[in-house]
């Protein structure tokens, strides 16, 4: 599946924010198809660094190339580059003041410049994706949180990107309706998409990843194969961290 | 309406009555010395009137000015709204040039008196605009037009049009600041999470605050809108001091001819309160229906 381009490097990245160190120093790539689990406890830089990858934080040195464009504060290319890379949020965020189907619309007609129908036939054939044809005139106050993520994904796949990006995707979610999440996001692995998750659960973890990040304090501890990083993992904080979050 | 009398206490019925004596004897104690011949039988003859020669009621003074208020206050709250969301949208740009002009504007109106604001805009950017647009030969022409119905239906008598534009273009000036800050605090309470989501589906700056910011915005700032359009109603009657002739500048004139002091400024008091409260309530019931 996996083939030899990196579709995202990442040379020597540092952020800050004043003072504090936020990203220290993170070299990664990721391959064309590639599906990253990125963990590590809370305050590690997991999300920093992903939400580095689209521009929504500007990395203060270092080399980050995307898709071959390097991406920088202010560059031009960002905007275009952002239509390649879809990104789902812990909080959702879709746009309340709009329907599912026009959630999903607004992006393809107004950025991509799509007529109306083409873009409500895409949208419609990732809702059924998601499992939630029915719900296309819903506004998202009126869904539950696993459906409107499973909205939200839908949204960026409509954009037609090339690279998705979770963020914690259903650490704001209700016990009982992660499954329905991690499922969408298991079938959208099996289609080759490039993914990049920065997430807790270690059974999606287990069943997706091609490889496992493992952050600490905004260094990146360990990165291996999914065998590797559960049955073995190199670092001893890594197995300590692992040890309190498989320990139920 | 039962229900509340029924909430009242005896406490609350001593000071009606305590309330209503002094109320009383200040009134008892004017008339004896105040000696003013009450003529309210002329009033409504100021507001509407028999035409004996066209055989057909006509507009008088009073109602006249209230026709140009609305006029004034609906046209200066539609240029009112539009500058203040481009001030707003300017208050929270990513510019610092931008924002210090925006913040300028804000404070200079902000502190400075309405009607001193009111005689400098209107020396000095509504007279000369009036001027270099030729306005007044304009208006003048339209007023000797045949079929002119439909435009004295919009702006009232066309001859005064020059003096309404400059009404309408200060009064909006004016309250811009106050919209803008409104729109303003509608802008910064739509959560950065949205902005990050229209960002991430590749959406401009300006795409972002069309489609999903400024939508979201003005529809949390409805309520505090509404209440702004009821203040520029109540302001519009500073414009009476340019020569703009709405409500209270005719009823200035109408108290200088007639000396129906009392009379005349308790009709219009009862007018703006009527125009005023009436919206006020008209507003809270879409609200709560919505």
């Amino acid at each position: 599946m996996t083939t030899e381009t990196p579709i995202i490097s990442v040379e020597h990245l540092d952020k800050f924010y004043g003072t504090f160190h936020a990203l220290k120093d993170i070299n990664i790539s990721v391959n064309q198809g590639e599906r990253v689990v990125i963990c590590g406890p809370s305050g590690s830089g997991k999300s920093t660094l992903i939400r580095c990858f689209n521009g929504l934080e500007n990395h203060n040195s270092g080399k980050l190339v995307i898709d071959g464009i390097e991406v920088f504060e202010g560059s031009k290319e960002m905007r275009n580059l952002r239509q390649e890379l879809g990104m789902v949020f812990q909080q959702f965020n879709l746009f309340p003041h709009l329907t599912v189907l026009e959630n999903l619309t607004i992006g393809p007609m107004k950025v991509r410049k799509i007529s109306k129908s083409a873009a409500e036939e895409t949208a419609r054939m990732y809702l059924e994706r998601v499992h939630i044809p029915e719900q296309a005139d819903k506004y998202p106050a009126q869904l539950s949180g696993g459906q409107q993520q499973r909205v939200a994904i839908a949204r960026s796949l409509c954009m037609e990107s090339k690279i998705m990006l979770f963020d914690e995707p259903t650490s704001a979610l209700d016990p009982e309706m992660i499954n329905e999440v991690l499922d969408v996001m298991v079938e959208l692995a099996d289609t080759g998409m490039t993914m990049v998750c920065v997430t807790h659960e270690m059974g999606f973890a287990r069943k997706v990843a091609d490889t496992m990040v493992f952050m600490e304090a905004g260094s990146i501890v360990e990165v291996s194969p999914p065998e590797t990083f559960f049955t073995n993992p190199k670092s001893e904080r890594c197995r300590m961290f692992l040890d309190q979050i498989l320990e139920h | 309406m039962l229900s509340f009398y029924k909430k009242l206490r005896w406490l609350d019925y001593v000071i009606l009555v305590v309330l209503a004596t002094f109320v009383g004897y200040i009134w008892f104690t004017i008339e004896g010395t105040l000696n003013y011949a009450w003529r309210w039988e002329l009033i409504p003859n100021y507001i509407l009137r028999w035409h004996t020669g066209r055989e057909e009621w006509f507009a008088n003074l009073l109602l006249q000015g209230l026709a140009a208020t609305v006029r004034i206050s609906i046209y200066a709250s539609i240029l009112a709204l539009i500058l203040g969301t481009i001030l707003g949208v300017a208050r929270c740009s990513a510019n610092l040039t931008i924002r210090m002009l925006a913040r300028t504007y804000l404070e200079f109106l902000r502190n400075i008196p309405p009607v001193v604001i009111v005689f400098i805009f209107f020396f000095f950017l509504s007279q000369q605009l009036i001027e270099a647009l030729n306005l007044e030969a304009w208006s003048r022409s339209i007023a000797r037009q045949e079929n002119r119905g439909i435009w004295e239906f919009f702006f009232g008598n066309m001859r005064q049009f020059p003096s309404l534009v400059s009404g309408v273009i200060v009064l909006a000036l004016f309250e811009s600041a106050f919209v803008g800050e409104i729109v303003r605090a509608g802008i910064q309470s739509v959560g950065k999470g949205q902005r990050e989501a229209a960002r991430s589906i590749g959406m401009s700056h300006m795409q972002e605050l069309r489609y999903i910011v400024l939508p979201q915005a003005l529809k949390k700032v409805v309520p505090p809108m509404a209440n702004q359009f009821i203040t520029l109603i109540k302001d519009s009657s500073i414009i009476s001091l340019i020569s703009v002739q709405e409500l209270t500048y005719k009823t200035v004139e109408l108290v200088a001819s007639t000396r129906l002091i009392f009379e005349a400024w308790i009709t219009t008091a009862a007018f703006y309160f009527i125009l005023c409260f009436g919206l006020s309530m008209l507003f809270r019931k879409l609200e709560t229906k919505s």
